[in-house]
């Protein structure tokens, strides 16, 4: 059995949400892992959720990253293993450097709560693995910061080392400006480390799974997810 | 000895503002022509003991790399003063 924890940080608002979506349909092993422990010994996956960690305050992500439990995280990563940040998980990974890049206000000047769509381009992350090219996931987004900015230097890196995952697009997959909610460089809604496993998206994957919430499309991503884990077990 | 670091943290120059722009317009709606490029940033005061200026001066710059200014997207400049004359 795949074991998920979901860190809580003080002002995690998705952390709930995560570990339902996880208990409710991809497995019976889930924790939650308290901001200050240093133990992540055991999981398989580690997500950091959504919300509003520390109230935002100084920058989105830059208070939690100093958490004690963000020094595990870091190991956790670079051993290999998948980690997931979702909104303001992925505002974490930004101020933690375990991704490049970092997050601007909206250019719409607004906080966005809605559905869009986002296309996968990067299959060979294990979040990423079991989705199809051409696919558009429909997914909300919620979030005031998620205009995610890099320099030219760096988005070519990104593209170089095929690290951006999914692209925000229309219903067709069409990847345009039109269909950028929050001016994004490059249409960006979710980059991965140069090795794969570590996974930063602004959409929220755990508010679809549930079709109840009008949309099960998020499943699509833990399970591939969890066929990729699956697989590197039996192996 | 007690200083008083004074810290304005910028986004670069090359990073959109659009906090900054959504002001520039509004001062353009109210009929502020004259004026452009509103660049929003920040403000901080930090109470630093240290046994020089130098010493204070050093260990701000390190707080500004590690914690209050994100390289990426901002750029800062600071001011240090000896308490007493930063109270006056």
């Amino acid at each position: 059995m795949i074991k998920f924890g979901v860190v809580m940080f003080p002002g995690s608002n998705c952390d709930h949400d995560c570990f339902y979506a996880v208990q409710q349909f991809f497995s019976d092993q889930v924790d939650f892992i308290w901001h200050k422990s240093t133990d992540v010994h055991g999981y398989d996956c580690i997500v950091l959720p959504g919300g509003f960690s520390y109230g935002d305050y100084l920058r989105t992500g830059a208070i939690a990253r100093f958490s004690p439990v963000m020094s595990e995280v870091k190991k956790f990563a670079s051993a290999g293993k998948p980690v997931i940040g979702i909104c303001n998980g992925f505002q974490i990974l930004l101020e933690s450097g375990l991704l490049p890049g970092a997050m601007l206000r909206n250019t719409s000047l607004r906080f966005i709560c809605k559905y869009v769509h986002i296309k996968p381009v990067n299959f060979s992350t294990p979040f990423s693995k079991g989705l199809k090219k051409n696919e558009a996931i429909h997914i909300p987004v919620a979030h005031g910061e998620g205009n995610y900015y890099i320099d030219d230097e760096g988005l070519k890196k990104l593209q170089k080392n095929n690290q951006i995952v999914f692209q925000y697009c229309n219903e067709r997959g069409i990847v345009s400006d039109d269909f950028n909610p929050n001016g994004s460089v490059a249409n960006i809604a979710g980059i991965c480390n140069e090795a794969g496993n570590v996974l930063g998206m602004m959409p929220h994957p755990e508010r679809c799974c549930d079709p109840m919430l009008g949309s099960s499309d998020g499943k699509r991503i833990f399970e591939s997810l969890l066929q990729s884990l699956n697989q590197r077990q039996t192996v | 000895m007690d200083f008083k670091v004074t810290i304005v943290v910028t986004l670069k120059p090359s990073v959109l503002d659009p906090q900054g722009t959504t002001v520039t317009e509004a001062l353009h709606h109210m009929g502020y022509n004259n004026v452009s490029d509103v660049r929003m940033g920040k403000f901080m005061e930090v109470s630093v003991q240290a046994s020089s200026e130098k010493a204070a001066e050093q260990q701000a710059h390190e707080i500004c790399k590690k914690l209050l200014v994100n390289p990426v997207i901002e750029t800062y400049r600071l001011t240090i003063k000896p308490a007493q004359e930063a109270a006056v």
